[in-house]
């Protein structure tokens, strides 16, 4: 099965390059857009079939590389 | 004092901090590689060099901080042995828990590159012995990713415990404002761990320990750690 990995800075902290994209995309005329926070995404295929068990393993995962719980959240989404 | 440099797949200062190393202890360092287990024998000192290990991908660091010797350089700092990690090496020593915080990206989000003012916070350390306290240093900074963060009580805690190592300053010992060159929180250029045996810093004194180069302020560190 496969499931996507969104982590994304934690709200307060400041995220330069989201502001620095937030900008290009104003200068580009592009109105209405408010507020831009840049994240990651990572597409992971699992040789289990089990969504509880994925959705462990994939914590897990989270917890001890993919995402730096001190400043980043992380979700996790079976598409 | 018996130095290791540990190697990473992307460090590139390792020559400079072997060279620091050697002229201030008059012994040669070991290279050790990262996917080793083991330190070498009787290591007294491991040293984290500068670079862009794994290229920087995920987040600086965070990689080389699971390499398989990651667990004997814990080993030795739980044992109470010296750990020095230099600006990528600051980085993996974040990554890898031994230190609180995190590097962010610079708020300016410029690649700092400059020569820059430091105030050494205390000299009864085995990392600063060879300067005074309040001594203000000019050594190098080269980094994307220097912008110490941390939560507030972490932040307490460093402060209230000594364990700031180094703060940024402009020539005159003023602290932050421009003198700050990455948005690091309470100018935060280096702390130490609980026991005083880890640091972590993100300026280069390894670059700045000859006169050929424009200055000899970083080689006290090392003098420091060849007398500890």
């Amino acid at each position: 099965m496969k499931a996507n990995i969104i982590v994304t800075l934690k709200n307060g902290l400041l995220d330069p390059q989201g502001k620095a994209i937030e900008g290009a995309l104003k200068s580009l005329d592009l109105a209405g857009i408010e507020n831009v926070r840049q994240g990651k995404i990572f597409e992971v295929e699992l040789a289990t079939q089990d969504r509880s068990a994925a959705q462990d393993l994939l914590k897990s995962a989270c917890e001890k590389l993919l995402a730096n719980t001190i400043v980043e959240n992380y979700r996790i989404e079976f598409p | 004092m018996k130095a290791a440099i540990i190697l990473f797949p992307g460090s590139n200062r390792e020559g400079d901090v072997y060279r620091a190393l050697a002229k201030a202890s008059g012994r040669k360092p070991a290279l050790v590689w990262h996917g080793e287990h083991d330190l070498p024998q009787g290591t007294d000192l491991v040293v984290l060099p500068g670079g862009f290990s794994y290229g920087d991908y995920l987040r600086c660091g965070a990689i080389a901080a699971r390499a398989p010797i990651m667990d004997g350089v814990r080993a030795h700092a739980a044992r109470g042995g010296l750990v020095l990690g230099i600006c990528n090496g600051f980085q993996i020593l974040c990554e890898s828990g031994l230190l609180p915080g995190v590097l962010m990206r610079n708020a300016n989000l410029r690649f700092a590159c400059h020569l820059q003012h430091l105030r050494v916070e205390r000299s009864d350390t085995r990392f600063t012995a060879h300067y005074r306290k309040h001594q203000v240093i000019k050594v190098a900074i080269a980094h994307g990713e220097g912008n110490y963060t941390a939560d507030g009580q972490t932040i307490a805690r460093l402060e209230d415990a000594g364990r700031i190592a180094f703060r940024y300053c402009n020539g005159e010992a003023a602290l932050g404002g421009l003198a700050n060159p990455n948005g690091s929180m309470n100018d935060i250029a280096g702390i130490y761990s609980e026991k005083l045996n880890v640091l972590g810093l993100m300026p280069h004194p390894e670059n700045l320990v000859d006169p050929l180069v424009g200055g000899t302020d970083g080689l006290a560190l090392f003098e420091s750690l060849a007398a500890a």
